[in-house]
């Protein structure tokens, strides 16, 4: 769709002015974030994903004006430091350009001095308001353009609401405007245009272009003025649902009324007769989108994001290769079973958890666990969907018999804002207020206020998960699953993850969630496989699905015989606070109760561990204090309001190993690592790895590149600095009540990552897993046009192959092999915190890979 | 005990200096430091809140270090404490030591942590000059390093364009007050003859009979003090800048706007009660603004939609309702108002970013679908009209704009003749004709020899506009600023034979010095960046963050900030205007007033915004 998007849009900009693909192609380009109730992690250039990734980045950048690698001298010091290694640039540059010109690019590389400024293309047509008019437009526009945007799509934050009527932003305002004796405008003219409904697009570029082979470029150059507030109006024109008080508004109603303003604030300085933009404009106008020509810089530059990349890569890689020649101790018959999310978070719980309890066995699979569904909070007036982003589900769970109150917070209301109200909230609260932050300051807790991951469902409630009628519907919904559907879904996770046999008497399904204060941004640090929501109703509902008898029957003629004796136990993991949680437990027969509480044990001892190694990265705590005071400190991050990084989210994630645990389990990866269990050998055919490679592009590299663009360019890809924000209308944040929303990752959560695409490594025989990848060209895209690297690993010979233009190639790793260390603790306190946030710094707080003995 | 109040000073201004030698790297050490300054600031005020409270609570009086003394004239620091004095500080202290905790972790490597805490204290300690003032030399002292540390603190994230075009807006309405609050100075110095004291204030009947003998210079002094108070409290018509100046770290904007700053004007019309308490027209005056704007406010702020802003109005609804409170004469209930205002508002704004998650997760579960309410009545229609005044904030950004901005840029454009070189010659020959008049000032007829000042004072202002809107050459801008100052030195001097040469060289040792240090500084840095103009913001701060400190402490030290000469050069320079010379002291008060904007802007055009060079990641503009 793209490519041709593009080409007529080559053809729009030297003829005529076509709205429609303009509408659509701003909405292919601008940002495409969802108000952050549902932070669903993307990559923040989608639009230019089918291009290969350095043409496709480059191309954003002359656009757009987005740094989209690190600075050259950022890649000289990473040299100097080694942290780029010597080998991976030798042999970049012989990939790159060839083998014989090494030397001479190395000297370019290192030594030429290339001009690195540049002037975007975007914003070159309405920047002649400034010079020719000597007017600041967009100061004279934008103030009242989002508060009015803002004030009609509020959720909740003003306590007047905006009167909305059906037809959505343009009717009401007209509306509202034709019952008031204040105008929303200064002149005349605009306010008659305004209240004409056939006031177009195009009449109004009549009058303030008035050549109409620019107007394509001037739309564009204004809605990335504010691509922000622009892509937010996309985003829910197309998917209403996305607010909770769900508003109708469409791109075209806010270029509409934002070319009135212009109108308006031209005429009230110029008069009626102000002059046309496109007086000052001649030639041709320029196609944003032609293909763009490789500058030597950009060569260079590529170069040295590759060599950055395989620097890393092949010390992981050469790390794999170690620890398969390693030998395994079979696990006979585990103590337990615990199936993790991917989540790299659960990386280095696992590890703990497995150093507790060696006999025990970990596995991971996306946090949902294969049940996709709405959950419906007792009392709730809405559903929350608890899948991938992309999946829409039939099936809704609600939750009943709770008897807890929801906690409520009087600080929190309406009211307080109110004159009379503030006034008695003064005399009363006021006091009160003070006392809170002083407790606050000195003895953090939970309170209502904080965004709890428990309490995102109750622990005591009753979930609808067998559906016992089919007529049992909510909004087109079924109220549960099915016996097949129940089993289909617990077959399918079983046979994807390779744990068909062998069951222990338990098996923990772990999910997890995130508890956060003050974070607007909270929902980026829950399950992304639950669509940004912590995953603890799925891990119930899987264990509930597996312990049912009948389910286990259907299992048992599908060929897999799970013990009676075995039971499955929800849990949630709190990956901020580190706490953790296990859900109906009184299931539980009474040797399994006797299990359940020595393993409870082990997951404590893992916690304080994981909280330990957590802990290396925060600066207010001591990672060499006892467990228990790191615990107790981890956990008051969580709930402290002062606190911008209650956790480091999915920073520094950079790896995604699909394969048994043996791959892993002997090997120091720094929580860098999505781990997907995956056995080759039950499923040699790959029917099960496609199901698992679709989800791992749009997940974890979605994932990775919002975290690597957030990194490389934190002022126009990322959210900048959480210091300043303003939440706006409880769907987004802004650094200024007269700015722009900001999309992106803010600067706390991307300090530690370092800007690396995703290398996805998967145990199978190359020519499976290219079946597998090519079975879908939206999978396949992420692959060959390099969004994510990919490795496969050759199960019998060892041997390590990378995808390259569409074949597997035999991969020599470079890096020798890694240090071997007996544990970790000692590791984990010597690690030194970074010196700043500047790249070169932040990257020496990663630690390298290390083998386990 | 007296002697005590001076350590509420000077502890934070130790803390300060500390804090400034401390390596920027060094983010423990500095932040532990300041709170523990702060901590102990907290500590001492409650022992002496203590002690003051045993001994019956006494009204002290201190008087500190002299300044400058004539036979006329003493300028001298005086500390003041009472009841009033009593609550602001205790709260500031305790607020303060509550923000400076918070932001330890808060700030956590961001890359100004040095600068924050610096002014931090900086503030801390210029808004106990404020509160503990004994009088109005000491209070605005105060008064104009808390204006320029909100400032800076409001242009906190220097490399973006809206926190640093904000803190320029809001620096400029502080200027307004403070030019006020000149006024006040000026006119009350002609009042009692004296550097008044607050405590002399409290002799009722010596007051009575001064302000009855003089009741049109009294009723000024009056109005100026509520309009100072008007301005910095934020209240109706100056209420847009409040929400603007929420640009910098949540907690310092907490402390400052939530907590402290903001309140400073309700805690000026408590100062100085004793002047206006008898002014009927004052009384009414503070009443109707005080309900205008809780009734604005209340309206804007509930149709806003972003957290901050919100919190920003339903504060200045309750400081209007203060200033109700004061206007009737219910001085404690004000001040009770004020703390828990306080209170709640920095709490507010520190937990907003929370706001999120709560109200979604509360939405989830109470959501009601609005009913819109329609019809065509006139309530409906007056309704409708509210509405839409209140989404535009009663449109007074708008008209602070327009008719306080606007016309100044408007003749500054209409004077940029006064670039070419004959009219700079002119300006040179005068310049001397004044400087050299003097000597033959016997000879010049009367007429001449009156209107001369004038003619200088006016000149200086025009001097000063021109230099506001200059957009290309920042030589010329800082040219212009210096020599609008010489003007207006010159014209005083002529005005006043007492107003001898040791005072002029007195204002020049500080002025002078500056100006050169600006100029060569500003040489420097065009020999850095050929392409220097001030179209924009240059944002070169980024590459040369040094010279940035340097300019900006010329900046200051050529504005007269109160550690320098030049402080006492200019309240010499207003005193010497004599009270029945109108237009004199309106030339030279607009000149002091867009003077130091224009100084400012000439900074913040070179170091600070998005940076020109985009080698590196830059900032959008509405970012």
């Amino acid at each position: 769709m793209v490519s041709t998007l593009m080409n007529e849009s080559t053809q729009t900009t030297s003829t005529q002015f076509n709205e429609t693909k303009v509408l659509e192609l701003l909405k292919h380009y601008l940002p495409t974030q969802t108000p952050l109730k549902d932070f669903i992690h993307h990559n923040s250039l989608h639009a230019f994903q089918k291009s290969k990734f350095y043409d496709a980045i480059f191309e954003a950048s002359e656009i757009f004006g987005f740094h989209v690698t690190l600075e050259l001298k950022e890649y000289r010091k990473l040299i100097e430091i080694n942290r780029i290694s010597e080998a991976s640039l030798n042999r970049a540059i012989s990939e790159v350009i060839a083998e014989k010109e090494v030397e001479h690019w190395k000297q370019k590389i290192l030594h030429h001095s290339y001009t690195e400024t540049f002037i975007p293309q975007i914003g070159v047509i309405r920047a002649n308001w400034k010079k020719h008019f000597q007017i600041d437009l967009d100061s004279m526009v934008q103030p009242q353009l989002f508060r009015i945007l803002c004030c009609y799509l509020d959720q909740g934050i003003s306590t007047w609401k905006f009167p909305v009527e059906k037809g959505g932003f343009l009717e009401s305002l007209q509306t509202l405007e034709k019952n008031s004796k204040i105008s929303i405008f200064k002149s005349n003219r605009a306010r008659l245009l305004f209240l004409n409904k056939h006031t177009s697009i195009k009449e109004l570029l009549d009058i303030l272009v008035g050549k109409e082979e620019f107007y394509t470029n001037y739309l564009i150059d204004l809605q990335f003025s504010h691509r922000g507030w622009s892509g937010m109006v996309a985003a829910i024109e197309s998917n209403p649902s996305v607010l909770l008080d769900t508003k109708l508004i469409s791109l075209k109603e806010l270029i509409l009324f934002e070319l009135l303003l212009e109108i308006d604030a031209l005429e009230t300085t110029f008069g009626s007769n102000f002059k046309k933009l496109g007086e000052f404009l001649f030639g041709k106008p320029v196609n944003l989108f032609a293909p763009k020509t490789e500058t030597e810089l950009t060569t260079v530059l590529k170069i040295l994001q590759n060599a950055f990349e395989w620097s890393y890569y092949d010390e992981v890689l050469s790390g794999i290769q170690a620890a398969s020649k390693q030998k395994k101790e079979t696990i006979t018959t585990p103590t337990f079973q615990a199936i993790f999310c991917i989540d790299e978070r659960e990386c280095s719980l696992r590890r703990h958890v497995e150093s507790c309890d060696t006999q025990c066995e970990t596995l991971g699979s996306p946090g949902f666990f294969g049940v996709e569904f709405y959950f419906q909070p007792q009392g709730a007036k809405f559903y929350d969907k608890l899948c991938p982003a992309p999946v829409t589900p039939k099936y809704l769970i609600k939750e009943n018999n709770v008897s807890a109150e929801r906690p409520h917070d009087v600080l929190y209301d309406a009211k307080v804002q109110t004159l009379l109200g503030g006034l008695a909230a003064t005399f009363t609260l006021g006091f009160a207020a003070a006392m809170r932050m002083f407790l606050n300051l000195f003895s953090p807790k939970m309170s209502p206020a904080i965004s709890n991951a428990f309490a995102h469902m109750d622990s005591s409630s009753v979930l609808t998960i067998e559906n016992k009628h089919l007529e049992d519907r909510e909004n087109d919904l079924q109220i549960g699953f099915t016996l097949n559907e129940m089993t289909q879904r617990v077959e399918a996770l079983l046979r994807g993850i390779g744990l068909t046999q062998n069951f222990a008497p338990l098996v923990y399904v772990v999910a997890h969630g995130s508890s956060s204060a003050n974070n607007p941004h909270h929902g980026a640090h829950d399950c992304g496989a639950c669509s940004g929501r912590p995953g603890s109703v799925n891990a119930r509902v899987f264990a509930a699905m597996a312990n049912h008898p009948k389910v286990r029957m259907q299992l048992q003629q599908n060929g897999i015989t799970i013990p009676s004796a075995t039971q499955f136990i929800g849990s949630l993991h709190d990956t901020a606070a580190d706490e953790i949680e296990f859900y109906d437990e009184s299931v539980l027969s009474e040797s399994n109760q006797n299990n359940h509480q020595i393993h409870k044990q082990t997951f404590e001892k893992a916690l304080d561990l994981n909280a330990k190694e957590r802990s290396r990265r925060f600066a207010s705590i001591k990672t060499k204090s006892s467990l228990t005071k790191v615990r107790q400190a981890i956990k008051e991050r969580s709930v402290s309001l002062f606190e911008p990084r209650p956790e480091l989210g999915h920073g520094t994630n950079t790896l995604c190993i699909v394969g048994r645990r043996d791959l892993t389990k002997k090997l120091f990866l720094d929580r860098r690592a999505f781990l997907n269990s995956y056995d080759y050998r039950s499923d040699l055919e790959g029917n099960f790895l496609t199901g698992i490679m679709r989800p791992l592009g749009p997940v974890c590299g979605g994932i990775n590149l919002e975290y690597y663009f957030s990194r490389v360019d934190n002022y126009k890809l990322g959210a900048g600095t959480k210091l300043p924000h303003h939440v706006m209308g409880l769907f987004g944040v802004a650094n200024s009540c007269d700015g722009d929303l900001r999309p992106g990752l803010p600067l706390q959560m991307i300090e530690v990552h370092d800007p690396v695409r995703l290398l996805i490594v998967v145990e199978h025989f190359p020519d499976v897993i290219l079946k597998s990848i090519q079975s879908s060209p939206e999978m396949y895209e992420w692959f060959i046009n390099e969004w994510v690297h990919l490795i496969a690993f050759h199960p019998e010979t060892k041997q390590i192959y990378r995808f390259l233009n569409g074949a597997f190639h035999l991969h020599t790793v470079l890096h020798k092999q890694p240090d071997s260390i007996d544990e970790t603790q000692r590791i984990i306190e010597q690690a030194k915190e970074m010196e700043s946030n500047w790249i070169v710094d932040a990257t020496l707080e990663n630690l390298p890979v290390y083998t386990l003995n | 005990m007296n002697e005590f109040l001076q350590l509420f000073l000077w502890l934070p201004f130790i803390g300060f200096i500390t804090i400034m030698a401390v390596p920027a790297k060094k983010e423990k050490l500095i932040a532990d430091l300041s709170i523990s300054i702060s901590f102990l600031l907290a500590l001492l005020m409650l022992a002496f809140l203590t002690i003051w409270l045993m001994v019956g609570m006494p009204l002290i009086d201190y008087k500190g270090i002299v300044l400058f003394e004539t036979d006329e004239i003493s300028i001298f620091i005086d500390l003041y404490f009472d009841k009033i004095s009593a609550v602001f500080s205790f709260i500031g202290a305790i607020m303060s030591f509550i923000v400076f905790r918070f932001s330890k972790f808060y700030l956590h490597r961001d890359p100004g942590f040095k600068r924050y805490y610096a002014l931090m204290l900086l503030f801390l300690m210029s808004y106990n000059f404020v509160v503990l003032s004994g009088n109005f030399e000491t209070l605005f002292l105060g008064w104009e390093i808390v204006g320029i540390c909100s400032f800076l603190l409001i242009g906190f994230f220097r490399d973006r364009y809206l926190p640093v075009r904000n803190s320029l807006k809001v620096i400029s309405l502080y200027r307004l007050g403070d030019i006020f609050l000149i006024l006040a100075m000026w006119m009350s110095h002609h009042l009692w003859h004296q550097n008044i004291t607050f405590l002399q204030l409290t002799d009722t009947n010596s007051v009575l009979e001064h302000i009855s003998e003089h009741n049109w210079y009294a009723f000024f002094i009056a109005l100026m003090i509520v309009l100072a108070s008007m301005v910095k409290s934020a209240t109706f018509p100056f209420s847009s800048w409040l929400p603007r100046a929420m640009e910098g770290p949540t907690s310092s904007s907490a402390l400052f706007y939530g907590a402290l700053s903001v309140h400073l004007g309700v805690f000026l019309l408590l100062r100085t009660l004793n002047y206006w308490e008898s002014l009927l027209l004052i009384k009414v005056l503070i009443f109707g603004i005080g309900i205008l704007t809780s009734f604005v406010a209340t309206s804007i702020a509930s149709v806003q939609s972003s957290v901050k802003v919100q919190i920003a109005y339903a504060s200045i609804a309750q400081i209007g309702l203060m200033f109700v409170e004061i206007s009737l004469g219910f001085y404690e209930l004000a001040l009770v108002h004020f703390v828990g205002n306080a209170c709640l508002r920095t709490y507010q704004l520190l937990v907003s970013p929370s706001v999120l998650g709560y109200k979604i997760h509360s939405m989830f579960f109470t959501f009601e679908p609005t009913k819109t309410s329609s019809g065509s009545s006139f309530f409906f229609t007056l309704k409708n009209s509210l509405f839409m005044l209140s989404l535009q904030e009663f449109r007074l950004d708008n008209l602070l704009q327009k008719y306080l901005w606007n016309p100044v840029k408007r003749v500054g454009n209409s004077l940029h003749f006064l670039s070419n070189p004959v009219a700079l010659s002119m300006l040179f020959l005068l310049f001397v004709f004044g400087f050299s008049s003097n000597y033959f000032i016997s000879i010049l007829p009367e007429y001449v020899h009156d209107t001369l000042p004038h003619l200088f004072s006016l000149l200086a202002l025009m001097l000063i506009v021109r230099a506001f809107t200059e957009k290309q050459d920042p030589f010329f801008a800082w040219l212009f600023c210096v020599a609008s100052q010489l003007f207006l030195t010159l014209s005083i001097s002529l005005l006043n034979e007492n107003f001898g040469q040791n005072h002029v060289l007195l204002y020049f040792s500080g002025a002078g010095i500056f100006a050169l240090i600006g100029f060569l500084t500003l040489a420097r840095l065009k020999k850095l960046e050929p392409e220097l103009s001030m179209l924009d913001f240059q944002g070169h701060s980024y590459e040369h963050p040094k010279l940035a400190l340097l300019f900006l402490i010329s900046c200051l030290g050529f504005l007269g900030l109160p550690f320098t000469p030049t402080f006492i050069g200019i309240d010499i320079l207003f005193s010497h205007i004599h009270k029945h010379e109108e237009l004199l002291i309106v030339f030279t008060a607009l000149s002091f007033l867009i003077m130091e904007i224009s100084i400012l802007r000439i900074y913040a055009r070179l170091f600070l915004g998005t940076h020109t060079k985009n080698y590196h990641p830059i900032a959008y503009r509405s970012s």
